[in-house]
């Protein structure tokens, strides 16, 4: 066979079986496609050796009969996941040489399937951005171009998975989804990203941005793929006391393609201002493609989708400025070095200033200023009750019987990398406004992608299921994929 | 509302991030511009609605009240920046 690195998941757990590929044959593929592929800086750390020891180690559990459908697929890992022995840095200076002494729960499920490590993926700092350009390693490059060449954002944070997943360096990826950071990237790529319901993946070993809106997740570049992957990512975990008890479902024997019956709502609150004509028209499609396959597309309403985005972006700095606390220069990381007289409260200040980026900075004050006394009921207590509210607005959705909401991924196509005004952080806000609703409701929600725009880059809609119901979600999400038979691949220039 | 440079100041040293006096006009801004977009949420009524602290319903796992791990100090220390004869190192602290 030949580029199997192109293939998905299932084709390549299928080929392993029939001995058509071996995982050593498939990790080497990826090997050299990551070596070529330099120019998407989508690999930040490198892991050649410890892949091939895993494809060593996988072939030998297929041959033993002993293999899950995760044995031997080599895949990418977002930064922000402790692999032990492995640099993870989350894109930030402040941990440059942290090489953790354990292992997440996330990556700990991986290897016990049997997956390959490749390396660490490319992320916005602290999973804080929606470009790939706050990260300490330069930005990820989307492997789609404008019409002129000009370059493009693979969106963000996790912008270095999808672009990995997108440019075949990998078969599937890690990502992490606090406000959109797996959807809107997969959405830009042309990729299928899929944020579980808040506690059904494991958040130790996970850095953390936001703890009560952070969830891990698979990217990778089918339905079925993701449905596999998540079913090796996932499990209950002691570990993590927000990890819920529930049993793993195998979410790809769920994948029926059958969704006659159900509802799907359209929430006119997502038809925002300004909406792009095509991206409107591309959303109308896709609820046409569901209702062609049985389903009953409803009209809802969402009332408060309108204060998600303040909402979010008091409640996720909030948890942040608490969080990042941790990064003093005495434990791990980066330490300043001090002047003559300088005390430990210098050797903070300045361990904060030199290792932390500006956008990182700048959300940890605001959530300092947020939380501070005079402000806490103002700001942070009237945001996470606005999230009450929001909330509640899913819950009135699915208690009239709505299985799912249809809505677009972003508010546009991938766009040039350096064109959000640097001087006005809430532009870059903006891009988060169809994903943040998701994560302040804890909800599971998938990013499919369903067509192209004029310049032919690819255009995502997302579902959103109900909690812990992934299996059904991405049953509706295959039959999206199916009907918009999205096919597209960049034209190789890296 | 609109954050002065004093403010500005006292949030940066609250967070402990250092911050030249030249840079704190530009921070103030950029504070100002973010809690302005936070204004909206006043225009939502929560009277009566419970501040959310968690999205899933359900108790917070208990466990037994034992060691779980432990004993690992050069796990521990073998990222640190200064260490020093099983400790974390760190300028004098007291006079």
């Amino acid at each position: 066979m030949t580029d199997v690195n192109k293939l998905t998941i299932a084709a390549a757990r299928d080929a392993m079986r029939k001995g058509e590929v071996t995982a050593v044959e498939l990790t080497d593929a990826c090997l050299a496609a990551i070596e070529g592929a330099g120019a998407l800086n989508a690999f930040v750390h490198h892991t050649p050796d410890m892949a091939r020891d895993m494809a060593r180690a996988a072939d030998a559990r297929i041959a033993a009969g002993d293999a899950t459908a995760m044995t031997g697929i080599p895949v990418g890992i977002k930064d922000v996941f402790c692999v032990k022995g492995v640099p993870s840095q989350a894109g930030s200076r402040i941990l440059q040489g942290f090489t953790p002494e354990y292992e997440s729960t996330v990556t700990r499920n991986l290897w016990d399937a049997g997956a390959v490590m490749l390396g660490k993926l490319n992320q916005d700092e602290f999973a804080m951005g929606s470009t790939n350009e706050t990260s300490c390693y330069g930005p990820a490059i989307n492997p789609w171009r404008g019409a002129d060449g000009t370059q493009l954002t693979p969106g963000g944070s996790s912008g270095g998975s999808a672009a990995a997943v997108a440019a075949d360096l990998c078969l599937g990826a890690t990502g992490t989804d606090t406000g959109g950071s797996i959807r809107q990237p997969a959405a830009f790529t042309g990729t299928v990203g899929l944020k579980p319901t808040y506690g059904r993946v494991s958040r130790w070993g996970v850095i953390a941005y936001a703890s009560s809106l952070d969830q891990a997740g698979p990217m990778t570049r089918t339905v079925r793929d993701a449905a596999i992957m998540l079913g090796a990512m996932a499990s209950a975990d002691p570990q993590d006391s927000t990890c819920v008890d529930l049993p793993v479902p195998d979410f790809e024997a769920a994948l029926t393609g059958d969704i006659r019956g159900k509802r799907i709502g359209i929430p006119r609150e997502y038809r925002v201002d300004n909406m792009p004509a095509e991206l409107d028209a591309l959303w109308r499609k896709g609820a046409d493609m569901l209702r062609d396959a049985g389903a009953e597309i409803v009209d809802i309403s969402l009332p408060h989708t309108k204060y998600a985005l303040p909402a979010y972006y008091v409640i996720a700095p909030a948890e942040a400025s608490s969080n990042l606390a941790r990064y003093d220069g005495v434990r791990y990381g980066h330490r300043a070095k001090l002047s003559q007289g300088d005390g430990i409260t210098e050797m903070y200040e300045k361990t904060r200033a030199q290792g932390f980026g500006p956008e990182v900075q700048r959300r940890i004050m605001i959530g300092t200023y947020v939380l501070s006394a005079g402000f806490y009921d103002a700001y942070y207590n009237r945001a996470r009750k606005v999230r009450a509210l929001i909330k509640r607005d899913f819950d009135q959705a699915f208690d009239a019987g709505i299985d799912a909401i249809l809505a677009p991924a972003a508010p546009s196509a991938a766009f040039p990398l350096g064109s959000v005004d640097k001087g006005d952080p809430v532009q870059m806000y903006l891009n988060d406004v169809f994903t943040v609703t998701l994560n302040l409701a804890g909800l599971p929600g998938i990013s499919v992608p369903v067509g192209q725009d004029a310049q032919g880059l690819p255009v995502g809609l997302q579902l959103f299921g109900r909690p812990f119901e992934e299996a059904e979600l991405l049953n509706q999400a295959l039959v999206l994929e199916q009907a918009a038979g999205f096919v597209a691949k960049p034209d190789r220039w890296w | 509302m609109s954050i002065t440079e004093d403010q500005a100041r006292k949030v940066a040293h609250l967070a402990r991030i250092a911050v030249d006096d030249a840079a704190l006009p530009a921070l103030a801004r950029e504070l100002s511009g973010i809690l302005d977009f936070m204004e909206q949420l006043n225009e939502v009524d929560v009277d009566g609605v419970d501040p959310m602290t968690g999205v899933t319903p359900m108790r917070l796992k208990r466990r037994e009240d034992v060691v779980t791990a432990g004993g690992v100090p050069e796990q521990v220390l073998s990222n640190a920046p200064d260490a020093r004869e099983g400790f974390f190192a760190v300028p004098k602290v007291v006079e």
